[in-house]
């Protein structure tokens, strides 16, 4: 008897735990906002973590999408070949990149490359009481630190998914034109055919937008609410990266549905 | 210095950044072709049937990519899909036009294609083309080819395939 009312009760707490925190991260978000003027009035600030954030992510984003490309032309060749239609790997390796894979790699690999270093980064300072120290020289906390840091992700992400569509389509090229021996031209024709500029490129971009306001929020405000112990630190890294991928796949699967409907028009 | 070189580095970032949205636009997606689409012409068809006709598909005259697929709607009187087409300005087709749905390839995507008549009358905006040849399908093909040849056989022992009764297809005489 006593075991099950317990249980209910961390059943209770935890749902109001959770439903606190979603509270607590919108109200983090329309402060973040409020705090962006100071941001943008000191762009020094702001490039500091445009290269910690973007600049650093630069090698595996760009190796990746290499490899990505490299292997999608590879795997849709072993499809195509046997339907004899094998100029049309550029529309698959493209439209594969543009649509779907370089938004969400690029978002997978920001959020555990640059969103954990974020909260690590935040979730320390406020364990060593360096936020709190702010507060006390009145200086805030959201506008020096936290802003900065959110609209360096949500300018960063979007670069480093366009750059990772590029040079997979690079990578498709290098296997399908070089090694395989596809026509250079019909490789490009069909890819230029088949590519819209606004049905396929510009929805791809803004996912990789929505995916980046996702991930830096959800980094900053997992750094800003971690429990300032060394183990909140360690818990608060982990649940940003799984928080983002889940975030990321699902908010990909809604603008998918909005975006594409099933290839319905 | 040390300040110098980080706007560099996040300088080269964004500039590439950009870059590389500027060449998905242009040469993956061909922004520049879509922008020459814009002025031009509309021409409508019905057709009986469309196969598996796309919004967006190629218009092709000769082989040459003239135009796209705007719309495809169904006529809700006539029962004949009604396809909207934007063709280029640079193109003008005379009033006996064909206007036939092709297959690239075995598998590949359809496309519609033009074939120029000789009248001196050419085409206006949102006029229809009065000539339009449906898709083939391959199902209707290979029944009539089977059904041909099960005229053309001989009375044999081996009873021939029995045509099902709802087929219109069934030629008239064909007694199983």
């Amino acid at each position: 008897m006593n075991g099950v009312l317990n249980w209910l009760e961390s059943l209770g707490a935890m749902t109001r735990h959770g439903i606190t925190r979603v509270g607590f991260s919108t109200r983090f978000f329309f402060g973040i906002l409020r705090a962006s003027g100071t941001t943008f009035a000191r762009p020094r600030l702001l490039a500091k973590e445009v290269y910690n954030a973007g600049v650093l992510s630069l090698i595996i984003v760009l190796m990746s999408g290499l490899f990505i490309g490299m292997v999608l032309a590879l795997q849709g060749y072993e499809t195509l070949v046997r339907f004899g239609s094998t100029e049309a790997m550029g529309v698959l390796v493209s439209l594969t990149l543009v649509r779907e894979l370089g938004p969400v790699v690029a978002g997978l690999l920001f959020a555990s490359r640059a969103g954990s270093a974020m909260t690590a980064e935040i979730g320390l300072m406020k364990t060593t009481e360096q936020l709190a120290a702010m507060d006390v020289m009145a200086i805030d906390p959201l506008a020096r630190v936290v802003a900065p840091r959110f609209w360096a992700g949500v300018i960063s992400l979007p670069l480093l998914a366009a750059l990772f569509s590029t040079m997979g389509v690079y990578g498709g090229y290098i296997v399908a034109v070089r090694l395989i021996g596809v026509d250079g031209g019909a490789f490009w024709g069909q890819m230029q055919a088949a590519v819209d500029w606004r049905f396929d490129v510009l929805n791809g971009v803004i996912k990789s937008v929505v995916f980046a306001f996702a991930v830096s929020l959800i980094a900053v405000f997992e750094g800003y609410d971690a429990t300032p112990t060394a183990e909140g630190v360690s818990a608060a890294t982990t649940r940003t990266v799984v928080t983002s991928a889940l975030a990321i796949l699902a908010l990909d699967l809604v603008l998918t549905v909005f975006m594409f409907r099933g290839g319905v028009n | 210095m040390q300040k110098k070189s980080i706007d560099l580095w996040v300088g080269i970032f964004v500039t590439m950044g950009l870059a590389a949205l500027f060449f998905l636009a242009l040469k993956v997606g061909n922004l520049l072709n879509f922008k020459e689409q814009k002025n031009g012409y509309e021409l409508m068809a019905n057709f009986e049937n469309i196969g598996n006709l796309k919004p967006r598909a190629p218009v092709k005259s000769a082989g040459v990519v003239v135009g796209r697929v705007e719309s495809i709607k169904l006529d809700p009187k006539t029962y004949e899909a009604v396809v909207r087409i934007h063709l280029e300005n640079s193109f003008q087709f005379s009033r006996d036009t064909i206007a036939s749905i092709y297959t690239s390839g075995l598998l590949g995507e359809q496309f519609v294609g033009l074939d120029a008549g000789g009248d001196t009358e050419m085409l206006k905006d949102e006029d229809f083309i009065k000539k339009a040849n449906s898709a083939i399908q391959i199902e209707k093909l290979i029944s009539q080819f089977m059904f041909s040849k099960a005229q053309d056989a001989p009375a044999a022992p081996t009873p021939t395939p029995t045509p099902t009764p709802t087929s219109k297809l069934a030629a008239p005489g064909v007694k199983p």
